[in-house]
């Protein structure tokens, strides 16, 4: 009898709270995908391809699918995490295939060799470059997602991506890599050396 | 010649933790002073087998964990927060609790305690009073055996006998502990607190109880000076700056309001506050213990809530709990309520409207 | 607003959190006036020495220029203009290491001064009193003042609110230790400072005006009650000394219980702040047309033998300023420009004094001890206890080591005013502010990334409906097109039918004919398209050879085989190809090897040079394309020859044959075009 019981009541409650979970179900449904947006807002946007897929959208959509997650390269290990994190995975190393550094770089063209073909043009996924058949192409920098899409259709070679150099509004605070300058002891004491040595660097200010 | 680059304040007041840490072990020594003076050697020794196994395991550890670009170990080994906790511990434990007690609480206190949470600065739990009550819960026996005052004994306890009672269990002329406790009528002595208690399910209430000799001419005959001395470390340290005011005032404040309401309900079955204060370790937790900023709340509201908390917790446990002091379990349940407290005590940021927004936001 | 005048009056002060009394160190310069200096040999001046844009260069190298002109120009509004600071011949404009804590380079004119002080033309006001406002604010806007603090925001900018001004306060606190420059420049030009105050009043025409000084400058106090006693709507105020008082937002809560709202500014509610030696530098320009040219710079730290203040010409070198202040050596040097609590260590002793550079600070090595003894935070609360702006500074620290963004800026990480309070009680001695700086760059440069990415994405997305409704476009055109068509067919006209039937018999012939040549022309076609497949073949092998570039010897050598062993028969068909495709590959060739020639020496090349090099560029990548196909060609072609070997009756091999033939034939055509213009080309260019 009391088995009786006892089954009646766990069976009852069974019922009541899948009849609840129904309901919420059905009351609470979520409507499209958002894991794909949540997705598609941790990815670079830099439309690179890069992952096979054209664009951050499609490839969002294919994570979401059971894609695998290490095929941005612009992304970095960063990205990765994230995603990792979004997904509930284990974070994978950068597919091998995609192992490139990951600075942030812009486009830039060489204005002398452009022969103004409008190939680049037509790679570029967020018409960041102008020009016109004939004419010279240029790459608005701010615009540029640094996919690199433009060089391999470029006939003359003529475009360069250049990491984006370092200036004071976008120093981020690295004591470590400050170029310290040391004087001779003796050169200290005559008066106004007038060689006031620059800090070359080979990136280009964008 | 190279220059030097290093971020701003470039000026600092040249505290060290280590410094504190120091500072906090000095202020110890006039309770460990009438420790020694009420009740002989046997709580130096513990310290000293406590600081040596502590600094042991805290060098091993320290090794087995040492990172490439890590700080070097002797700097790590010697920032002081090791020898306080086994000072502390030391300081806890029975006077004549066999040497493995204490060994077992310092690897205890060290190892899990502090470097398993991930070292200095990341322990959940107060190590030394963790290793306390692990120890108290084990071991039940040993940790109950509490020695009576120097004066009350039969026995003349000397260095030599008491170092060997710790390391064999008997004296030179062959006494154990037990016989140590008993007094010359025959009956065992126990703490103050351990004595009221026991009368106190025998049916005695409290003025009786209090006839009896361990009690001593005003509170609890020892126990009394040693919180006192405690309680002179403590405002020796108030003093330095190396405590802030907050916990112990609200900790003691908590134990007064408390215990004066159980005291007016029914003084016959309750202990007045002074008793409360000045037995067991009310000082030690209050200053030493409550105050250890790793385990407990930060900002100023926190800290008062925090000792509030615990002065509540120590006061329920002494009168409705099993164990008769309840310092320990206190400062132990307050560590685990820490995070909670210092999220809901969050201060009002300069220019912010209203602080009960991020609250929620946080929750 | 009546009470917390009755309060200023009275002297009770709010309080604000925290605060820290660091040893003030102010005994090394306080007692000695301000000193002029010497000319410098040469003098560096950063085209942006403020919070802004930087402005357009007016001068070039070997101008002469005059004191006091401009040498930038923009029409901006955070843009400011700087003077030269005497006169003087230009030698240089180029990037040099500025005053900044990156160590980084920017755009800066070099002066070298000619000692003869030689000024522009000034317009001396003799009664400011009559100015308007506005004439006031382009003044002050043409003589290049940005607040001389420390943060150096543009003071018309600041002066310029719309919101009525209840409280002008005059920030002479000077909480940071060792530096006492606007201490002395109150003490001696108290009453220039004052003429300053009421020119900036002028414009904002506040109700009250509050001098606010630490009770640890005696003499400027003194110095300014006896210029201001005879006015009634200033208060001269003395508070005590905690750092850091000078901070804006703790100065406003200090005088007057109000607390900026977070993320707002002072002016919301009427409040301005000004350093004290903005207003003289405004009195300077305004009365004197004098416009921001130099500064009160305090030199101080017990590496030097004679600290003192002194008069620095904007773009002097530092170096010049310690050697004439008797600098000893250290070792590490350790040079900071500002304070020893919010200043920043130079990288160089060659940087330049800017408008906001308020002191040098050269501590010896006992001073300012360089050990970084980090040890882990034991949370003890003393920076919480300390913070100005009741952060909870720990917490914070942990979120900034594990970068928590989102935690961090819930824990309010952007309203630290990096004081350094919290980092100078660390017992662990973490570099609090440090971590704070590193993740509020991160965050920043977080944000402008998510920004651009989402720019990046809408232009995506643009693009993609662009392509979309071009491609739809594209469509309807063509189905128009051929639905116009397709109704002037069904149309019942004499031209139409006329049309109809010609198509239907065009069709007709055409297929006559396929069917003809399908069954007669079989095995003809076949060879020909055979004999084709492989002169490509054999040229692609040359390309191979010729390019060098990836195709390995290996393949070049079945190639070279297979040629030989098919070749033979239809030797004579190929030859005239043959030729005709050697000559263009071995001046490819060359054309090859002076691009790399031309790349190399990197020659200023003519317009037709230039040309040749682009074409010779891009095909050397076809080339390289080429050979890196060689292996499908080569398919291609072994399955061409087998299917001659076979019997050719076969319906589907026919067909196959044919489509061999159709894709050889568009081939060989390519090449030949490809070669022909080549041809041309080089024949031009030679």
């Amino acid at each position: 009898m009391s088995i009786l019981i006892a089954i009646l009541v766990l069976g009852g409650m069974c019922l009541f709270f899948g009849a609840l979970l129904g309901y919420a179900a059905v009351k609470f449904k979520v409507e499209g995908d958002p894991l794909v947006e949540q997705l598609d807002a941790l990815l670079p946007q830099t439309q690179c391809g890069q992952c096979g897929y054209p664009g951050c959208k499609p490839y969002a959509q294919a994570i979401a699918n059971g894609e695998a997650i290490n095929k941005c390269a612009p992304g970095g290990e960063d990205t990765i995490k994230k995603i990792a994190n979004l997904m509930g995975v284990d974070v994978q190393p950068l597919d091998e295939s995609h192992a490139q550094d990951n600075t942030p770089k812009v486009a830039f063209i060489i204005e002398e060799d452009c022969i103004g073909c409008t190939k680049c043009i037509q790679a570029c996924p967020v018409d960041a470059i102008i020009g016109a058949a004939k004419q010279m192409h240029t790459i608005i920098a701010d615009e540029c997602t640094g996919c690199d899409l433009c060089v391999a259709p470029c006939p003359v070679d003529c475009i360069k991506m250049i990491p984006i150099a370092q200036t004071t509004h976008n120093w981020q605070w690295d004591l470590n890599r400050i170029n310290v300058k040391t004087i001779d002891a003796d050169d200290y004491s005559n008066k106004q050396s007038n060689n006031v040595k620059t800090n070359t660097t080979e990136e280009v200010n964008v | 010649m190279a220059f030097f680059i290093a971020s701003s304040p470039h000026e600092h007041n040249r505290n060290k933790t280590s410094q504190l840490m120091r500072l906090v072990i000095y202020a110890t020594i006039p309770g460990v002073f009438a420790q020694w003076y009420f009740f002989g050697w046997g709580n130096l020794i513990q310290i000293s087998i406590a600081v040596c196994c502590a600094l042991l395991t805290e060098f091993t550890v320290l090794s087995l964990r040492e990172k490439p670009n890590g700080k070097a170990i002797k700097h790590q080994l010697f920032d002081g927060s090791a020898i306080l906790t086994a000072v502390l511990l030391g300081i806890a434990v029975p006077a004549l609790a066999p040497w493995w007690i204490i060994v077992i609480g310092a690897v205890f206190a060290i190892l899990v305690v502090k470097q398993l949470y991930g070292g200095l600065g990341h322990n959940p739990f107060n190590p030394a009073m963790a290793a306390y009550v692990l120890l108290l819960v084990s071991f039940p026996v040993q940790m109950t055996n509490w020695q009576p005052p120097l004066s009350l004994m039969s026995t003349h306890l000397d260095f030599a006998n008491t170092l060997s009672t710790i390391l064999t269990g008997y004296t030179n002329e062959g006494y154990s502990v037990a016989q140590l406790r008993t007094h010359i009528d025959g009956y065992t002595m126990a703490t103050p607190l351990d004595t009221l208690k026991t009368n106190l399910t025998l049916g005695l209430t409290i003025d009786e109880s209090r006839k009896n000799m361990v009690f001593g001419e005003n509170f609890a005959l020892g126990w009394e000076w040693i919180n006192l001395g405690f309680l002179a470390g403590g405002l020796f340290l108030l003093a330095k700056k190396a405590i802030h005011w907050s916990t112990p005032v609200s900790f003691l404040l908590s134990i007064l309001i408390f215990t004066f309401i159980a005291y007016t309900i029914n003084p016959g079955m309750n202990a007045p506050t002074m008793f409360h204060w000045l037995s067991g370790g009310t000082m030690l937790g209050a200053f030493f213990i409550l105050t250890d900023p790793v385990s407990g709340a930060t900002s100023v509201k926190g800290r008062l809530v925090f000792g509030a908390l615990a002065g509540f917790i120590f006061v329920i446990i002494r009168h409705l709990g099993g164990y008769p002091d309840g310092v320990a379990f206190a400062v132990l349940l307050c560590n685990m309520a820490a995070p909670l407290i210092d999220l809901y005590t969050k201060p009002r940021t300069y220019g912010q409207i209203n602080s009960n927004n991020t609250t929620k936001e946080l929750t | 607003m009546g009470s917390i005048l009755a309060r200023i009056k009275q002297g009770r002060w709010w309080k604000f959190h925290g605060g820290i009394h660091p040893p003030e160190q102010k005994f090394l310069t306080m007692h000695k006036p301000i000193r002029n200096l010497p000319l410098p040999k040469v003098l560096v001046l950063p085209l942006k020495q403020h919070i802004g844009q930087k402005g357009d260069i007016q001068v070039n190298v070997g101008d002469n220029v005059l004191k006091g002109q401009p040498l930038t120009n923009s029409p901006h509004p955070m843009a400011v203009p700087i003077h030269a600071p005497t006169s003087g011949i230009i030698t240089e404009i180029k990037n040099t290491l500025v005053a900044h804590p990156s160590g980084l380079s920017e755009l800066c004119i070099f002066i070298k001064p000619d000692e003869k002080e030689e000024w522009v033309a000034r317009h001396i006001c003799q009664d400011y009193k009559q100015l308007s406002a506005q004439e006031i604010l382009t003044k002050i806007t043409n003589a290049g003042i940005a607040g001389m603090g420390g943060a150096g925001f543009p003071t018309n900018v600041k002066i310029n609110t719309k919101v009525a001004t209840k409280f002008l306060i005059i920030n002479a606190a000077e909480c940071e230790p060792y530096i006492t420059a606007d201490d002395l420049l109150m003490r001696e030009h108290s009453s220039e400072i004052v003429d300053g105050i009421k020119i900036l009043n002028k414009v904002l025409s506040a109700e009250q005006i509050l001098i606010a000084i630490e009770d640890n400058k005696p003499e400027a106090i003194k110095a300014l009650k006896k210029v201001t006693g005879s006015l009634d709507n200033f208060h001269v105020c003395v508070i005590p000394t905690i750092y850091p008082t000078g901070g804006e937002k703790q100065l406003i809560t200090r005088l007057t219980g109000l607390e900026v709202p977070q993320g707002g500014l002072p002016s919301a509610l009427g409040i301005v702040v000004q350093n004290v030696a903005t207003c003289f530098a405004v009195a300077d320009a305004v009365i004197n047309d004098i416009p921001l040219i130099r500064r009160v710079v305090t030199v101080t730290g017990k590496a030097l033998e004679k600290p003192q203040n002194v008069w620095a010409l904007l773009g002097t070198p530092i170096k010049h300023l310690l050697t004439q202040c008797g600098y000893q050596k250290q070792s590490p040097e350790h040079l900071i420009m500002g304070g020893p609590m919010m200043g920043f260590s130079l990288p160089s002793i060659d940087i330049s004094i800017t408008k906001t550079s308020n002191c040098i600070l050269a501590p010896s090595t006992k001073e300012i001890p360089k050990d970084n003894n980090e040890v882990d935070c034991i949370r003890c609360g003393q920076c919480a206890d300390v913070c100005p702006s009741q952060l909870l500074p720990q917490e914070l620290q942990w979120f900034a080591k594990a970068k928590d963004h989102d935690q961090l800026q819930k824990f309010n990480l952007f309203d630290c005013i990096e004081c350094g309070a919290c980092a100078y009680v660390c017992p662990s001695q973490i570099p609090l502010v440090h971590y704070y700086r590193i993740a509020k760059a991160e965050i920043r440069q977080q944000q402008q990334q998510d920004l651009k990415a989402e720019k990046a994405k809408a232009r995506f997305e643009a693009r993609k409906q662009r392509l979309a409704q071009e491609k739809i476009k594209r469509e309807e055109k063509h189905r128009k097109a051929a639905e116009a068509r397709k109704a002037a067919m069904n149309s019942n006209t004499a031209q139409a039918k006329d049309a109809k039937s010609a198509v239907a018999a065009a069709l007709a012939r055409a297929k006559a004919k396929k069917a003809q040549a399908s069954d007669d022309n079989n095995d003809k076609k076949s060879q020909v398209s055979a004999a084709i497949a492989r002169a490509k073949a054999k040229k692609q092998a040359k390309d191979g050879i010729a390019t060098n570039k990836t195709t390995t010897a290996k393949t070049s050598d079945r190639l070279t085989k297979e040629k030989n062993a098919d070749d033979q028969e239809v030797l004579d068909s190929i030859t005239s190809s043959n030729t005709e495709t050697t000559k263009p590959n071995t001046k490819k060739q060359n054309s090859n090897d002076n691009n790399n020639e031309t790349a190399t020496k990197e020659k200023v090349l003519t317009k037709a040079e230039k040309i040749a090099l682009a074409v010779a560029k891009a095909k050397a990548k076809k080339a390289a394309e080429n050979s890196s196909t060689h292996h499908t060609d080569s398919n291609l072609n072994s399955i061409d020859n087998d299917i001659n070997n076979q019997n050719n009756t076969d319906d589907i091999n026919a067909k196959k044959q044919r489509i061999a033939v159709a894709v050889a034939k568009a081939k060989a055509k390519k090449q030949q075009q490809s070669t022909e213009s080549k041809n041309n080309q080089s024949k031009e260019s030679s």
